[in-house]
């Protein structure tokens, strides 16, 4: 190795925490499986599946569903040992609303929060004032006004928010297309008539024209809530997800590994039905599902947040 | 991005559509993952030789891991494509709570150099450079030292930031001159 002369360092200062940062973090897992876990050992069988980064908490949807109670923030000793597991990021879940948690999860050193209904809510009035801080936050929407909202408060990423711990997908398409949809019926309007769209959406007007004039988000969409198969992967990529949470889905199955690999090759190549085919052959069984439309409306994660 | 400096791009994920590239730009997203698809689908070794073969590339963040012939900081039985002699360190920039913004000097030595806005987001760094291989741009830390953060030799260009997510094009006009002209 041979020795380079120094050039001049640059006067620059560096600036950490910016919406560049935060929302270029999501950039980055575009087209990629995030997958939740509750232990380093599953962080371990995520990552070498070819997971873009992993969702540590202490219960995953479909048992908080089972278990009932109150579901919070996980144990600071359980994230670290995932952190110390993986070297692909982890992300971690703070109830709505709790901004101390997000403190506790910015300190320990979790790459992105996702404030998220699968926990119970800490404040039905008032989300977390994501600008305040330095980590990036993923917000759940089930229409395009909620997901403008939660962009307000600073979230960086949205996911569109299906029904957790179900495995069943119908939710997640019915968020998904409703997002898209309003996005491009935006897209239709004229100048004048967008006044009245920020007013339907009860989102900021010079929001609601950056989305009309650019027909997409100003942050990147995932998918979320129900994704049990490699198809269910593949069909939310093709309505539009540019990436996908799978929960539940992935060790509540017969074939942890073998599922996680299926599930990450299945949304790397979503609009190839020959792959999508060949990876779903021989995964043994899938997640127990619920549906979604025999769960009582009391128990349906996605109405919590607003 | 590359469209916009009057390029036709098509993008790679099968060792066929790897045939009449004049070059390829592997981004940035997770090194990890990139290795494990590629070598699933039978893309890696095509890809791995026309690099060698001469086929030109940029690679951003983890696409700058994809094209060093050593990493640290990876993890068990991860490999590279390789081409750059340099030893890149994985994330050593530290979590996404470090994810920084800063102003560049960026001089390379087919062409005027200039400050460029630069994101980076749990970025590596070079820490070796071989023979050849050029030092294009560095970072200034917080301590006062400075990393490399930009590499080029022959075709092969990259960085640790993510010249691809703020709009700015210099730097990819620049490999495009790379490629036009050698």
């Amino acid at each position: 190795m041979a020795e380079q002369t120094p050039e001049t360092p640059t006067t620059g200062t560096p600036t950490t925490g910016t919406a560049t940062v935060k929302r270029g973090m999501a950039e980055m897992l575009k087209g990629g499986v995030i997958m939740d876990v509750v232990t380093p050992e599953q962080a371990k069988i995520a990552e070498d599946a070819g997971a873009v980064a992993v969702m540590a908490l202490e219960r995953v949807p479909a048992d908080i569903r089972a278990q009932g109670g109150v579901s919070r923030m996980s144990d600071p000793d359980m994230i670290d040992g995932i952190i110390e597991a993986v070297s692909i990021p982890v992300m971690a879940k703070a109830r709505i609303g709790h901004f101390a948690e997000a403190q506790v999860l910015q300190s320990l050193g979790v790459d992105y929060i996702d404030e998220s209904e699968v926990l119970t809510p800490a404040d039905y009035a008032n989300h977390i004032d994501k600008w305040a801080f330095t980590v990036p936050f993923v917000c759940g929407a089930t229409n395009l006004g909620e997901a403008l909202r939660r962009i307000t408060e600073g979230a960086a990423m949205i996911r569109s928010k299906g029904e957790a711990g179900t495995g069943d997908v119908s939710n997640a398409v019915t968020h998904m297309r409703t997002i898209r949809a309003e996005i491009r019926r935006l897209g239709a309007l004229e100048g004048d008539e967008l006044y009245v769209a920020a007013k339907e959406l009860q989102a900021p007007y010079e929001l609601v024209r950056e989305v009309a004039e650019r027909g997409k988000l100003p942050v990147v969409l995932f998918t979320a809530g129900g994704i049990a198969t490699p198809a269910d992967a593949a069909m939310m990529m093709q309505l539009g997800a540019e990436g996908v949470f799978v929960g539940s889905g992935i060790f509540k199955s017969g074939n942890p590994a073998q599922r996680a690999e299926a599930i990450v090759k299945a949304t790397t190549f979503y609009d190839d039905p020959d792959v999508v085919a060949k990876v779903s052959r021989g995964l043994g069984e899938a997640m127990v599902g619920i549906n979604v439309e025999e769960l009582p409306q009391p128990h349906r994660l996605a109405e919590r947040g607003w | 991005m590359l469209e916009a400096c009057g390029v036709a791009t098509v993008g790679v994920r099968r060792p066929s559509e790897l045939a009449g590239l004049d070059g390829i730009v592997l981004p940035g997203g997770e090194s990890t993952t990139m290795d494990k698809l590629a070598r699933t689908f039978d893309l890696f070794e095509p890809l791995r030789d026309a690099l060698r073969d001469g086929l030109p590339a940029f690679g951003t963040c983890a696409g700058m891991i994809m094209l060093a012939d050593h990493i640290e900081s990876g993890i068990a039985g991860q490999e590279t494509f390789g081409g750059l002699d340099v030893v890149v360190r994985r994330n050593a920039f530290g979590r996404q709570v470090d994810s920084f913004e800063e102003v560049v000097r960026f001089d390379p030595s087919w062409s005027e150099g200039f400050d460029f806005p630069a994101t980076f987001i749990r970025a590596p760094w070079v820490e070796k450079v071989g023979d050849g291989v050029e030092v294009v741009a560095r970072a200034r830390l917080a301590d006062g030292g400075d990393r490399i953060v930009g590499v080029r030799r022959g075709g092969l260009l990259a960085t640790s930031f993510h010249p691809e997510i703020t709009g700015d094009r210099r730097i990819h006009e620049l490999f495009v001159d790379l490629v036009r002209h050698g």
